[in-house]
């Protein structure tokens, strides 16, 4: 097996020789909880367990609230608020599902914009990148349908855009859209199976997490420093490495306690904050809403989806090569998948030698502006799409692709990395600096 | 209990159909309410001043249908003593459909049924406006303000309430008058074209709502004596539609701080944990 040389799972009494012989479960286990960690790794490195752990909430918690749920148009509304009201310790587990999916998105970010900022997406992790993205990207479809089910006005009349964007594919778009609602319109047949949808999709986002870090349990973490790990034998890589357990264990379990802290306040005192009021009306297709937002963390996207308006001189020329079949609507929609698919394309858009961000002097200053642009994107995909907010968000869709298709290919070959240090150990030893003896070991322990 | 602040929040809206969108400013206005921030919680006496300001003033057209009447009795709600509740609830006819061998017929509401839904088509069931009126987020839709100043739905059925003023000159002097009352905090009603400059912007905050002005201040009679003025009985009803809307608000408060308090004792634990197993790793003497 490829990976970080290091000490196997040897089974060593009777009982487990037998068992391994038929089901090496235990080896599994044990490889995946030794895995060589390089040692050097910062606080960004925990976002990981953040995510895993979100995700075993939000199943845990939505098992319980499909219990008390009922997936029809006339009755979902009130079996929400049933929840809410009668179902012992209901409130709290809808609000923890509802504010989980937050605690998701926040996550998941911060662990993209590391993976972007560190170069985890370079060789030879393209394959974990990817299988992110897609995770991603489900992890989108899931959110997006969990927020159909409790059939607010929000609930409802953002079914209707977002899968009006599906209608806005050139000939087939509304066979496919009638296909994806089961009707000509948002209604029973959409719900039933946004509902089953929406339970099937996070037990697939289960199965590609283990996927994930099986790719990355292959390849090894990536690190600070963008260093590999010494593999030239095992005690070279022991210097580069401490063992997951119990070195990263406890440290991201540390940062976990914290954001769950915050998170804890998020749903005890303000659980509606990150919602959207209009929500807390029953559905009503002959209402429609003055504003109508998506969720938070569909935001950046969303700015994209609706910066490029008819008015763009890229979208008229795209219109008139194309003879009229890609119009500003139709534009608007492969932006903004296309705005994930050129993330998705980061390892082999990026050009650079060097790996970390950290000795990319040039690059810093453009990622920096990307995780400034990727906020503004945030902000004005909730305003009104009207002067100034309209070209706010065209440049910085612009920068966006530029970042990606522009900046991160020519970067690469022009600018002038500084030298990463030789091995991990090196930059383990330069911020932990090995003081011999003259200072006093720190225990607060003791 | 008074105004702190005046909240100049903007709301978009379409004044009518296929019309370009205008910003309403509407007014409303900083409470203090008992119920704000982490510690707070519903005032008793408050919530029963706002049942008694529903039932007899409200509910004559307004619903509360997703309100059991035997949630009168909870203790952090309007904790109506139960054998008051139970002769609260059967004060109101509720149909049920297995009676009169199941043609269905009225009977006396009991503590397990429903409060009746709106009597009238077009005035909104009340159980949750006070979480479903809470979208006016400022400055420039972050909802910072809202935060800051813990301002909710609450504050806007208050300010709603007491924002009935007369008409501005501009509608006055208009030969067909504006249907509905003027009120300030009301952003989704009609507008007049005599109020807008010649950009299109409002001249005036507010617009005009198709509920007649409910309260004017003595409506109803507290046994306690307590004083009953429009600002008072707006806030009660104010505090009573929260309730309505969150009833496990205590409950989900109490949640959060036990919580909150047991991770910040782990996240210590734990630093301390992560600390000393990572010591002798950080400082070590070089080989």
């Amino acid at each position: 097996m490829a990976g970080i040389p290091h000490d196997h799972y040897e089974p060593k009494s009777g009982g487990e020789k037998w068992l391994n012989n038929r089901l090496p479960i235990v080896g599994l286990i044990h490889d995946a909880l030794f895995i060589p960690t390089p040692k050097n790794l910062n606080w960004m490195w925990i976002w990981g367990i953040v995510l895993a752990f979100t995700l075993i909430l939000q199943i845990a918690t939505g098992v319980v609230l499909v219990m008390h749920y009922t997936p029809h148009v006339d009755l979902a509304f009130a079996s929400v608020e049933h929840i809410m009201r009668d179902v012992n310790g209901g409130h709290m587990i809808r609000y923890f599902h509802s504010n989980g999916a937050s605690l998701f998105f926040v996550a998941v970010y911060l662990h993209i914009f590391r993976g972007l900022y560190y170069g985890s997406y370079k060789a030879p992790r393209e394959v974990t990148w990817i299988i992110g993205m897609l995770m991603y990207l489900l992890m989108m479809g899931t959110a997006f349908m969990g927020y159909v089910l409790p059939w607010g006005q929000m609930s409802f009349h953002g079914t209707a855009v977002i899968t009006g964007l599906f209608g806005a594919i050139p000939f087939i778009g509304e066979s496919i859209q009638t296909w994806l609602l089961g009707a000509g319109a948002v209604g029973q047949p959409a719900l039933n199976r946004f509902f089953s949808l929406h339970y099937l999709m996070p037990f697939i986002l289960l199965g590609l997490t283990i996927v994930h870090i099986w790719a990355f349990h292959t390849t090894g973490n990536n690190n600070p420093t963008g260093v590999e790990v010494r593999r030239t034998s095992k005690e070279d890589a022991a210097k580069d490495t401490l063992p997951f357990w119990p070195y990263f264990v406890i440290k991201d379990l540390f940062a976990l306690a914290i954001i769950l802290a915050v998170f804890m306040a998020i749903v005890g005192f303000m659980p509606n904050y990150l919602g959207h009021p209009d929500n807390y009306i029953p559905a009503n297709p002959l209402a429609t809403p003055s504003h109508i937002v998506p969720e938070w963390y569909f935001l950046p996207f969303y700015a994209i989806l609706r910066a490029f308006t008819a008015d763009v001189w890229v979208v008229q020329l795209v219109n008139w090569v194309t003879f009229g079949i890609v119009d500003a609507k139709f534009f608007g929609v492969l932006a903004m998948f296309g705005a994930i698919a050129v993330m998705a394309l980061a390892p082999w858009l990026d050009t650079s030698s060097v790996r970390s961000g950290r000795f990319r002097p040039t690059f810093k200053w453009y990622f920096a502006l990307l995780v400034v642009d990727f906020v503004v994107l945030a902000w004005v995909g909730a305003q009104p799409a009207e002067f100034p907010y309209d070209w706010i968000s065209l440049i910085a869709a612009t920068y966006w692709f530029a970042y990606f298709l522009v900046i991160l290919p020519l970067l690469g070959v022009m600018e002038k990395p500084l030298t990463p240090p030789a091995t991990i150990e090196d930059d383990f030893n330069a911020h932990y600096a090995p003081t011999g003896g003259t200072k006093t070991i720190v225990n607060p322990a003791e | 209990m008074l105004r702190k602040l005046t909240l100049t929040a903007m709301a978009a809206l379409a004044i009518s159909a296929g019309a370009a969108t205008a910003e309403t400013e509407v007014e409303i206005h900083d409470f203090d309410f008992p119920f704000e921030g982490p510690f707070g919680s519903y005032d008793t006496m408050q919530l029963q001043r706002g049942l008694k300001i529903y039932t007899e003033v409200c509910a004559a057209c307004h619903g509360l249908e997703r309100v059991a009447f035997r949630t009168l009795h909870d203790e952090t709600g309007p904790a109506l003593p139960e054998d008051q509740m139970r002769a609260y609830a059967a004060n109101f006819e509720v149909f049920d459909k297995a009676l009169a061998d199941g043609e269905g017929d009225y009977r006396a509401a009991t503590p397990a049924d429903y409060y009746p839904a709106s009597s009238l088509s077009n005035a909104p069931d009340l159980s949750l406006m006070a979480k479903s009126r809470a979208g006016f987020h400022g400055p420039y839709g972050t909802g910072i303000s809202q935060f800051v100043n813990g301002m909710g739905g609450a504050e806007y059925i208050a300010s709603l309430m007491d924002g009935y003023e007369e008409e501005p000159a501009c509608a006055a002097e208009m030969e067909t008058p504006m249907e509905g009352a003027y009120n300030v905090a009301f952003a989704n009603g009609g507008f007049p074209d005599a109020c807008k400059d010649e950009h299109g912007h409002h001249t005036v905050p507010g617009s005009w709502i198709a509920m007649p002005q409910p309260l004017y201040g003595d409506d109803v009679e507290f046994d306690d004596g307590h004083e009953a003025t429009l600002e008072s009985e707006s806030q009660d009803v104010a505090a009573f539609l929260m309730w309505a809307a969150e009833p496990k608000m205590t409950a989900r408060k109490q949640a959060g701080l036990t919580g909150v308090i047991f991770l910040s004792l782990l996240s210590v634990l734990l630093y301390l944990t992560n600390k000393r197993i990572w010591a002798p790793h950080k400082n070590k003497l070089k080989d």
